[in-house]
């Protein structure tokens, strides 16, 4: 290095969420997901892929349809929300807390030009993006089963990029306030799991009781599996904007309390 | 950065910090002069660390004022971050990517452009003499590698002011002789260099001027010479001999208002070329940083 390490100072537009900021952020995730994508490719599509076959298969040899849908329609375009919800809300609790509090490389990043709402920001749109895809791979295996393609599909992984990042926004505000790893089995048994089972993904929530069936009205993975089915089966309503709302404001709600909440603990 | 370059690389007014009833930065004043190394040694627990973080608005100061390469913190931290590298005492790097991956990464995060990202890369490797490296992943290097890839990490994007919090913390003696000549170039080609330590011989090593911290604030600072003259004179005494004895000299010392300090097994009695006819017997030595701190801050470290 010689006497120009004084060099010229660089003045690139530093206001908040920035592109080069958030781009250079999910450059990291890039390389790393390059290294890793085998096993979390895996453990992210063959999840949904067992309910898949387990439900599709078992007990669509005793349930032939559920209203006008046959069964295989029925589950295949429900567990795209399933997949969705694996691959963003694990990510967004354990990367987290693992990046943050054991590897310490929030700590490395943060040194750097990038504040804390463009290193979540990152984060969480890389996660969702991802997830936005492999809520495809259920769909993908339906074919398989006697599903039919249809151009609304094209949406799918729209709708779970949405679904994502408000998934993983909230995987990022549960490991912003944990104080150990363990506390993530709270969450996951006692909200995400009966997140999943009542959703509409295996049997109707007209199916529930009154009472479970308004709670199930405010989950969003509801929604989700919702306007995933109207797309996938090309039978669009005027409940689905209902539906793009609510997944909308989910993941803009729960955006800003990762950030904000994350902000807190990263910074004395 | 409109402004002309101003006259010291960072400046802390008055800062304070608390965490709850703890205050960990006591109404600290400190300027970093361009192009200087400047040490900030104090013992474990003195505010360093916490120093350090505020400087790159990790940690943000409960009062006082921050200036870092003429910019206000915490509101324009970003801009004074791009401009600065940080050096962490705590190894964060991906163990899973390699050296050029890592420094890549970094260069975006600095904003470095694209086309002159793959040279920057290049440049750092060759500081930290990692070229042959490059492609190795950091699982695989040695703890003396890591190190210096963490120092590259941190010039990537040629700073003009470089943070190093404990630089060779935890590091044997050869890798920490390899470190400190990587430093000693950095300071030759004009970055201006914060560097914490709680090694003395660290601090007299490297630092042009040394600041002693203690309890949160700087109780002394100087060059190590000037320091060492004012607190510990020029020569010092030291007396080795059994316990009691010791005790007795200690005791004598007192009476008579001299600075001593144990010193291993000896007594080493300060300002000793002031003490005439009346100093002890014992194996004289000049005074050293050693002396000066302990005499300073009262605790004895490495």
């Amino acid at each position: 290095m010689t006497a120009d390490a004084l060099g010229t100072p660089r003045s690139p537009r530093l206001g908040r969420l920035e592109p080069a900021a958030l781009a250079a952020v999910m450059s990291r995730d890039v390389v790393l997901f390059k290294r890793y994508w085998k096993a979390t490719t895996f453990s992210s599509i063959v999840q949904p892929v067992i309910y898949l076959l387990a439900f599709g298969l078992g007990f669509g040899n005793l349930i032939h349809s559920v209203g006008h849908l046959k069964y295989v329609q029925y589950v295949a375009t429900g567990v795209v929300a399933t997949a969705v919800l694996f691959s963003s809300a694990f990510p967004g609790m354990f990367n987290t807390f693992i990046r943050w509090q054991f590897q310490r490389t929030y700590d490395a990043l943060l040194a750097a030009p990038i504040d804390v709402e463009e290193l979540i920001t990152a984060e969480i749109l890389w996660v969702s993006i991802r997830a936005g895809v492999y809520g495809c791979a259920p769909l993908i295996v339906g074919f398989f089963w006697g599903l039919e393609p249809e151009p609304g599909m094209l949406l799918v992984p729209l709708i779970g990029f949405v679904t994502g990042f408000g998934f993983c926004s909230f995987g990022v505000l549960v490991a912003a306030v944990a104080k150990t790893i363990d506390n993530f089995n709270y969450v996951t048994s006692a909200v995400l799991t009966p997140m999943f089972l009542v959703a509409g993904t295996f049997f109707p929530i007209s199916a529930l009781p009154a009472g479970l069936r308004t709670i199930a009205l405010f989950n969003p993975l509801y929604h989700c599996v919702a306007l995933v089915r109207d797309a996938s089966l090309q039978q669009f309503s005027s409940g689905d904007i209902v539906h793009v709302a609510v997944l909308l404001a989910w993941a803009l709600l729960l955006w800003r309390l990762a950030v904000w909440r994350l902000e807190q603990r990263l910074i004395d | 950065m409109e402004e002309s370059a101003p006259a010291a690389a960072i400046e802390l007014r008055s800062v304070v910090k608390r965490f709850g009833e703890l205050t960990a930065v006591d109404h600290l004043d400190l300027i970093v002069p361009n192009g200087i190394c400047l040490g900030l040694l104090g013992p474990n627990g003195a505010g360093k660390s916490t120093t350090m973080r505020m400087l790159t608005a990790q940690a943000i100061a409960t009062d006082g004022s921050i200036t870092v390469l003429g910019f206000r913190l915490p509101e324009q931290s970003k801009a004074a971050r791009m401009a600065m590298g940080v050096v962490p005492q705590l190894d964060n790097l991906d163990v899973e990517l390699t050296c050029r991956q890592i420094l890549t990464v970094f260069a975006r995060l600095y904003r470095v452009p694209g086309p002159e990202r793959a040279a920057a890369v290049q440049r750092a490797l060759q500081i930290a003499n990692l070229t042959g490296r490059a492609d190795t992943i950091v699982r695989e290097l040695s703890g003396g590698m890591r190190r210096r890839l963490l120092v590259a990490r941190g010039l990537i994007h040629r700073p003009q002011l470089l943070l190093l919090d404990e630089p060779t913390v935890g590091l044997d003696p050869q890798v920490r002789q390899e470190l400190w000549t990587l430093i000693d170039g950095l300071r030759a080609d004009g970055v201006t260099v914060l560097m914490s330590t709680h090694y003395i011989e660290e601090a007299e090593r490297l630092a042009d001027t040394v600041a002693v911290m203690s309890a949160g604030r700087i109780i002394a600072q100087g060059t190590p010479a000037e320091l060492v003259l004012d607190h510990a004179g020029r020569e010092v005494v030291e007396v080795y001999g059994p316990p009691a004895q010791l005790a007795e000299l200690e005791a004598d010392a007192e009476r008579r208002g001299w600075r001593h300090r144990r010193s291993g097994p000896a007594v080493a009695v300060l300002r000793a070329e002031q003490l005439d006819g009346d100093a002890p017997e014992g194996v004289r030595r000049p005074a050293n940083l050693e002396d000066a701190f302990v005499a300073l801050t009262g605790q004895q470290i490495e």
